[in-house]
């Protein structure tokens, strides 16, 4: 199985506090990883590794490698927004812009250019129509994204991450704050989109990972306890703590 | 307390802060009232559109409602955009340290500087030093500075309001951070920009005391014509009209009309905002 991320040796602290203890995991090519993990054990901070996202932030220290198809993305010489085009992120409240519909899918083809190479309309209609979203929206692709509900906002989200085809798309707890139904439709949506993406997703939900994921991570204290086939990680844990996670026995 | 008890604490409580509310609205009617009254029976396109003739006794404001506006214009072009800029500068790329603090601190105790002072920097920095004389450019540059405190306050505010999560959505995308400010912070924040920048320029149309040693004049007959004229200016002239005049008694409704004249400017410029602010507010949120 080819390799799409390699993560080796990551360690990351903000200030003095460090939150990845060094973490090596290989995440292969379009297939879902899940991260699991109880809260603050630093699965959210190493999603947003992937992309970069802590470059943000002044105080966060990081070493170690991210390798994107065999290139080190965290080399200096990396331009941060090429590799965030190539890795897409969606994030754990729905966060549509403040634009219509269409905009707000159209924006990532304008700030990277692919406005004057792609037709936009097109590309629009593509991307809703694989979030299942254009049935119901083609109408009003002009209204306010903030009008949508909170699962169309996700799955719009969704789309405007896969709109400048990204190679991974990297999904901060995507349903954490949506009811069942407009779960299990961006579930299904994550199980159709594995075949052209590669997926990271970040849950508190033991079930989500099951029905979703093909590998799962389980963290705790910012080191990666266990990785490996969910069936194996779920049903046939090898290690003592990764057993007590997932059968609900924790502390 | 008893339950009795409570209730009559909790009527009166209401009642005070209502009659609070009028007592303001009382003061604010009857100070427009007046000016409406006694200004409108002298309001005409002649007395807008006029020169002031015989020594100021008749005629019309022409030269000072366009100095005005100029010098309005002026501080808006100077003002807006350089406070504008410090505000995204301050909120979006500077580290939160001791100096950024003493920074914000010291703009906003500039918003509380008597506005004489600023007339007198004016002098000193426009007139003087950078040899802009005595002219409509030092008066609008002087009124930008003292403009500035407001517009950067209320940028910044307007910047902190908008989610953290939509910087993010951008740059997740592949823009770099100036691209997310320019098309999803600033326009997301044009609404509040607006009501900040309306609030100073409407006190700047208003002042007297850092126009008066940088480029007013007392009599003109026309408006200024180059950025290096002197020119009148509404408040000022009012301040002429009601003090300073031979016929102070004669004059009383010509100043008046002035002074009704600039409170119709101030609510015109408030009604622009108003209009720029629903505008924006409905595509951001429609």
């Amino acid at each position: 199985m080819e390799n799409k991320i390699e993560i080796k040796d990551l360690k990351l602290s903000f200030g003095d506090k460090q939150i990845l203890k060094g973490i090596d995991m290989n995440i292969p090519k379009n297939s879902v990883v899940a991260l699991i993990g109880p809260s603050g054990c630093g699965k959210s901070t190493l999603l947003r590794a992937i992309n970069r996202m802590h470059d943000l932030n002044p105080d966060a220290k990081i070493t170690g490698d991210i390798l994107l198809d065999g290139e080190n993305i965290m080399a200096s010489n990396q331009d941060v927004t090429a590799i965030r085009r190539k890795i897409g992120m969606v994030f754990q409240r729905p966060n549509p812009f403040p634009k219509s519909i269409f905009n707000n899918i159209a924006y990532g083809l304008k700030i990277n250019g692919l406005d004057k190479k792609t037709d936009v309309k097109f590309s629009v209609q593509e991307a809703l129509s694989d979030c299942y979203l254009w049935d119901e929206l083609k109408d009003s692709l002009n209204r306010s994204a903030l009008e949508l509900s909170g699962g169309q906002q996700q799955r719009l989200c969704i789309a405007r991450a896969i709109a400048i085809s990204p190679d991974v798309i990297l999904m901060d707890e995507p349903c954490s704050a949506l009811d069942p139904i407009s779960t299990a439709k961006i579930e299904e949506l994550i199980m159709r989109l594995k075949k052209d993406y590669t997926i990271v997703i970040v849950t508190h939900n033991m079930q989500q990972a099951i029905r979703t994921a093909d590998y799962t991570g389980f963290m705790y204290l910012g080191e990666l306890i266990e990785f490996g086939e969910t069936n194996q990680i779920f049903e046939n844990p090898q290690q003592e703590l990764t057993q007590r996670y997932v059968e609900g026995n924790f502390g | 307390m008893s339950i009795a008890n409570k209730k009559i604490t909790a009527f009166l409580g209401l009642q005070s802060l209502v009659l609070c509310t009028l007592i303001v609205l009382a003061f604010i009617f009857m100070v427009l009232f007046d000016i409406f009254y006694k200004g409108i029976g002298v309001l005409s396109w002649d007395f807008i559109f006029n020169i002031p003739r015989k020594g100021m006794t008749e005629g019309g404001i022409y030269p000072a409602l366009a100095g005005t506006v100029m010098v309005t214009i002026i501080t808006a072009v100077f003002s807006i955009p350089v406070g504008v800029a410090a505000a995204v500068y301050l909120n979006e790329y500077a580290k939160e340290n001791m100096l950024t603090k003493i920074l914000r601190a010291s703009i906003r105790n500039l918003a509380g500087v008597p506005s004489i002072i600023y007339g007198l920097f004016g002098v000193a920095l426009f007139v003087e030093a950078l040899h802009l004389g005595s002219s409509v450019v030092s008066s609008g540059l002087t009124l930008g500075l003292m403009t500035l405190p407001y517009i950067i306050t209320s940028t910044e505010e307007a910047l902190r309001s908008v989610p953290h999560s939509h910087r993010e959505g951008a740059l997740a995308l592949g823009a770099t951070k100036w691209e997310a400010i320019k098309t999803i912070v600033l326009p997301s924040a044009i609404p509040g920009i607006t009501t900040g920048s309306i609030l100073g320029l409407s006190r700047a149309a208003g002042e007297t005391a850092p126009i008066l040693f940088t480029g007013v004049t007392f009599y003109l007959r026309f408006p200024p014509d180059t950025l290096n004229s002197e020119f009148m200016a509404l408040p000022y002239h009012l301040y002429i009209l009601a003090t300073q005049h031979h016929a102070i008694e004669q004059v009383r409704p010509l100043a008046y009309g002035t002074a009704l004249v600039l409170l119709l400017l101030i609510i015109i410029l408030n009604i622009i905002a108003f209009i720029i602010r629903k505008k924006y507010t409905k595509e951001l949120v429609k």
